[in-house]
């Protein structure tokens, strides 16, 4: 909204500031100034600026003024609406409200006769100043009203008006061809101003086009009126037409406006000419009446200023002098209930008015909220750390250690993308108002964004990247959504990059299953492990590779899956890198609790140190081979780990080292004891054990082989 | 090799005859070019049976009388001290000049553990955390997904009331069977886990509220769809404006150092009165007025107030003792995104969300 300061002056003969000193005080009350703009010399400024919706009465130079009163304690003139005296008629204009609930106030006047010229003099200089487009005196009149004390008035060429003005809700379908030019069927909802035949606008939102005034005009009806604000919005959303006026009625505007409006708009059209007919017609509804412009004082006490605000800059409460000046400045009326207790009667233009606190946050903002002291609380209360703050801090270190780095993704995914990694099938909540196709539905899972992130990185030549991503994903339906915490991992190309003094290598399955074992080493858990189901059994989501996937089961729930992106996928998304990813459910994950490290007695004895060169079958896995030896039950084996594995690239061909379908692993164990030192004789039984144990599950000395 | 002569224990020609030792000391020092030479230094001077030092020693002690044997011992001491630390050089040089063959090229990169790095949206959030659990605040969460009476209703915005109208809500799809109230949106602002917390804790309450929030906006360099907050409710008896802006004024100083100045002006929202708009004094110009504050000194970060009345009301039939009468609160909300952009320097939101790797990484 644009204000002139030179229109403010009008208002304010006393004010003595500049222009930029007007601007800030009215910013720091809560009427903000987004920007000054000189006009040049004489001309004042041009004020952009940004009312909060709660304060219609502001939308106008006069409101303004009215601040700029109460700021400086300086008077506001009065509105001046001069006419030329009426002809007398027989029969006042009949006008009739049959929506009495929609539509509170209704003023009407008649003006003969009238030249429809532009508009001269000072509206077309403000006008100007404004970069207000110019219509016709009669047009730009109601606008310039609106522009001055904020009141939506309309201007009917009266010869197309059939009968009494009736103000009523709308025939269902009943159509309406509005100035903008369409056409528009109405609803019982919608209020509208009609004659006895037809609607002739919709109220307080836009006027009608067979009534609207034209160069050959010549007697004019004037319409100040009051609207329900609910009603008008109601309309204004319905028929997506957002207006000037519905603004304002929406809002709630001035009751005892209508009059003065009514009087300024016809002044400015007789000017050019014409003369007015008869007394005005101002119909009032008293119910509305009561609830508006009448509505009941409210109470307030200087102890409840006090209890809400604090104290000022000076250390003080706000004396009760300062708090009756500020609310007469802004139209109040006060009754001194006791010595510190106030009635307050409301100014009609103030509808946002209502509570003893409204009247609290008034004399706070005209005070000036800098003024108010800066101090700091009491507290009686206890301080809660949330019950997963722990939990999320552990993870978060840890992937941040393991050299992944956070990534934030959208909240939303596609809806093909939500059905394929929606852990239920085909459960997904779509939104019913998406920017985009493509942000369509809620997501079931961290993966869409994870592989949107990484290809994102890929197209951009940067090709080592490993992500991780903490947030909510959804699930359910449309009636009950459920929220949980979820993690999603992504890595692709090189896990550690070449440098010069060693050779770099690619990311692989392994290195995510690590961050995943380290992630979960911080929680207690009983048991864990990892499997990796046939494709044919379907338990493995369709986005994993068949052979290169895993899932992790905790305590016998299955806490995530993780492993190589299907090539199918890979192919889709054009992703020609090897990508890996696994999402895992943190909900599931916090319901174990963290694992509270314990310190355990160091051996002051030597360990003993032994290695197995085996081949074995492919179809013998390493957990197989590790439960083994664990179930020989050895309480000196301190560890068993596989050191080396081989497969023999050329096992098909004669020169192979190992027969096809057979790797070689050498394995490396370690023996110590907490009581002594072990004996050579007790060590070699453990060794010929383990050989055995080894041999019984199909695998055969290294050098024996061949 | 000769013993010198010892004329008398007397302090001066003790004096004399061990400053001759050391000149003799420094003059075979200043010839140990070769690691032989240290070596034979290190024979000739402290060798266990032949070594000087040993003979000297023994010849002089033999006759020295009961009174003077003191001093002659913290006299060898201190030579044999000066000794050692020639060798001690000697022995590091010796080492310097070996290494010098196969010294590293110490300009080389390091080898960098390969570190995640930090979020800056998540970074900036655990710090806006940290400096209200230090004043006491306990954290909390709440659902993205939240009912219309949870965002709106409860929180003072009546059904179609135009204060909604700047919040444009992304709606989960099919509502329009179920009463207002209960149809389901994103929340548009962590405000109503001010309602959760409520619901569930008689007051006194101070609880920080980090969290995502959705609004259905165009993206563009300053918009996003999604974006973070941290939201504040401190309710108890006898909190006031001015405890607001006390609470405020010490949070932005915590977050952006003493020097900034905080200033309060009036706002509008639905769910405080009186409402304010927090501005701090610009961290780039000082408060000079730069580009980045577009001249005016001041930077709006934060939107606050006293808890309004009819938010009370909503929790009231679960928690009588929100009873307006008896307590006060404040609230604030703080949009992480564009402190995070103030703070690093980031002039597109949308790189927070990209998972760009190029960016991320520099907050490593």
């Amino acid at each position: 909204m644009k204000i002139l300061s030179s229109w403010l002056r009008a208002y304010l003969p006393g004010l003595q500031v500049s222009d930029r000193q007007l601007a800030d005080d009215l910013t720091l009350r809560g009427i903000a100034v987004e920007g000054v703009f000189d006009l040049g010399p004489r001309n004042g400024s041009l004020f952009e600026m940004d009312i909060t919706t709660n304060r219609v009465d502001a939308m106008n130079h006069y409101g303004i003024a009215r601040e700029a009163a109460a700021i400086y304690d300086i008077p506001l003139l009065p509105l001046a609406a001069p006419l030329p005296g009426s002809q007398p008629v027989k029969q006042p204009f009949p006008v009739r409200i049959e929506a009495p609930d929609l539509c509170g106030r209704f003023t009407a006047r008649v003006l003969r006769n009238v030249t429809i010229a532009p508009s001269s003099g000072q509206v077309a200089e403000r006008f100007a100043q404004l970069e207000q487009k110019a219509i016709s005196n009669a047009v730009d009149a109601t606008n310039y009203v609106t522009m001055a004390m904020g009141h939506p008035t309309h201007a009917f060429d009266l010869d197309k008006v059939e009968g009494s003005i009736v103000v009523r809700r709308a025939r269902p379908g009943e159509r309406l061809k509005l100035l903008d030019g369409t056409e528009r069927t109405l609803v019982a909802d919608d209020l509208v101003v009609a004659d006895e035949k037809k609607a002739l606008g919709l109220a307080g939102v836009m006027g009608g086009w067979d009534t609207m005034i034209t160069p050959g005009t010549k007697n004019i009806l004037v319409e100040a009126a009051w609207f329900d604000p609910g009603s008008v919005r109601r309309s204004s959303r319905r028929h997506k037409l957002h207006t000037d006026a519905s603004h304002r009625f929406e809002r709630g505007a001035d009751f005892a406006a209508p009059p003065v409006a009514s009087a300024m708009v016809s002044g400015l059209i007789l000017a050019a000419g014409g003369e007015l007919h008869g007394d005005p017609v101002d119909v009032v509804v008293p119910e509305i009446a009561a609830r508006t412009a009448e509505r009941p004082a409210i109470p307030l006490s200087l102890q409840e200023v006090a209890r809400i605000l604090g104290r000022t800059a000076e250390g003080k409460a706000l004396q009760a002098e300062t708090v009756e000046r500020y609310l007469a400045a802004l139209g109040c009326r006060i009754q001194t209930a006791s010595a510190a207790d106030y009635r307050v009667s409301l100014p009609s233009w103030r509808l946002d008015l209502e509570r003893e606190i409204d009247l609290i946050e008034e004399v706070a903002r005209l005070h000036g909220y800098n003024h108010f002291a800066n101090t700091l609380p009491s507290f009686s209360g206890s301080v809660v750390e949330l019950p997963s703050a722990g939990k999320e801090n552990l993870v978060r270190r840890k992937l941040l250690a393991g050299g992944y780095t956070e990534a934030v993704g959208s909240t939303f995914c596609s809806a093909s993308d939500a059905a394929k990694f929606s852990h239920q099938p085909n459960v997904h909540v779509p939104l019913g108002n998406p920017l985009s196709e493509e942000v369509g539905c809620l997501r079931p899972s961290l993966l869409p964004g994870m592989l949107a992130m990484l290809a994102h990185n890929l197209n951009r030549e940067a090709a080592d990247v490993r992500l991780f991503e903490m947030g909510t994903v959804f699930s359910g339906t449309t009636d009950r959504v459920q929220e949980r915490p979820s993690l999603a991992i992504g890595a692709t190309g090189f896990a550690i990059a070449d440098h010069p003094h060693f050779k770099g290598r690619p990311f692989t399955f392994y290195d995510l299953k690590g961050i995943a074992e380290e992630v979960l080493s911080g929680f207690a858990t009983r048991s864990l492990y990892f499997d990796a189901f046939p494709a044919a059994t379907g338990l493995m989501p369709v986005w994993l590779q068949p052979g290169r996937s895993a899932r992790l089961v905790v305590d016998g729930e299955t806490i995530g899956f993780f492993g190589q992106l299907s090539q199918d996928e890979a192919q889709r998304r054009k992703l020609r890198q090897e990508i890996f990813l696994g999402e895992f459910d943190l909900e599931r994950l916090y319901r174990h609790s963290l694992r509270e490290p314990a310190a355990q007695e160091l051996s002051r004895f030597p360990a003993v140190v032994r290695d197995f060169s085996f081949v074995f079958p492919e179809s013998i896995a390493w957990q197989s081979i590790a439960d083994r030896l664990r179930a020989l039950n050895i309480a000196e084996l301190r560890s068993v780990g596989p050191v080396e594995i081989f497969r023999d690239e050329k096992a098909a061909r004669k020169t192979a080292t190992l027969d096809t379908g057979h790797f070689s692993l050498l394995l490396r164990v370690v023996f110590q004891s907490h009581e002594r030192t072990l004996r050579d004789d007790e060590v070699q039984g453990w060794w010929e054990r383990i050989a055995a144990a080894l041999q019984q599950l199909g695998g055969a000395w290294r050098d024996k082989v061949r | 090799m000769t013993i010198p002569e010892l004329r008398s224990y007397t302090a001066d020609d003790l004096e004399a005859a061990f400053g001759e030792l050391a000149s003799e000391v420094h003059r075979d020092a200043t010839e140990l070019d070769t690691p032989d030479r240290v070596e034979a230094f290190r024979l000739h001077w402290l060798g266990r049976k032949q070594g000087r030092l040993k003979r000297i020693g023994d010849a002089w002690l033999k006759n020295a009388p009961p009174e003077a044997r003191k001093e002659l011992g913290i006299r060898f001491n201190q030579l044999k001290q000066q000794i050692e630390g020639v060798l001690s050089a000697e022995r590091l040089d010796g080492r310097n000049r070996e290494s010098v063959a196969e010294a590293l090229d110490i300009t080389l990169p390091g080898i960098r553990p390969a570190l995640g790095a930090e979020h800056p949206l998540i970074r900036t959030m655990q710090e806006i955390v940290g400096i209200f659990q230090r004043m006491g605040y306990s954290v909390g969460v709440g659902p993205e997904v939240e009912t219309d009476y949870y965002n709106f209703e409860a929180l003072n915005f009546p059904p179609n009331h135009p204060a909604r109208d700047t919040q444009d809500t992304l709606i989960v799809a099919r509502q329009e069977h179920k009463p207002l109230r209960d149809r389901l949106l994103m929340r548009t602002h962590t405000s109503p886990v001010q309602i959760r917390t409520m619901e569930n804790q008689p007051p006194p309450v101070r609880i920080v509220i980090p969290g995502k929030v959705h609004r259905n906006d165009a993206a563009d360099a300053t918009h996003s769809p999604i974006f973070h907050q941290v939201e504040g409710l401190c309710v108890d008896e006898n909190i006031t404006f001015s405890d607001l802006k006390g609470t405020l004024d010490h949070a932005m100083k915590e977050l952006f150092g003493s020097q900034v100045k905080t200033r309060f002006f009036p706002s509008f929202f639905p769910f405080t009165e009186p409402s304010a708009d927090v501005q701090i004094s610009c961290i780039f110009c000082g408060g000079k007025g730069c580009r980045k504050c577009k001249h005016s000194g001041w930077i709006e970060l934060l939107g606050c107030g006293m808890v309004d009345p009819a938010v009370y009301d909503s929790v009231r039939a679960k928690q009588p003792g929100y009873d307006p009468r008896k307590i006060s609160g404040f609230a604030f909300g703080m949009g992480v995104d564009r402190i995070a952009m103030m703070k690093y320097g980031i002039s597109d939101i949308g790189l927070l969300y990209s998972g760009d790797v190029r960016f991320l990484e520099q907050f490593a």
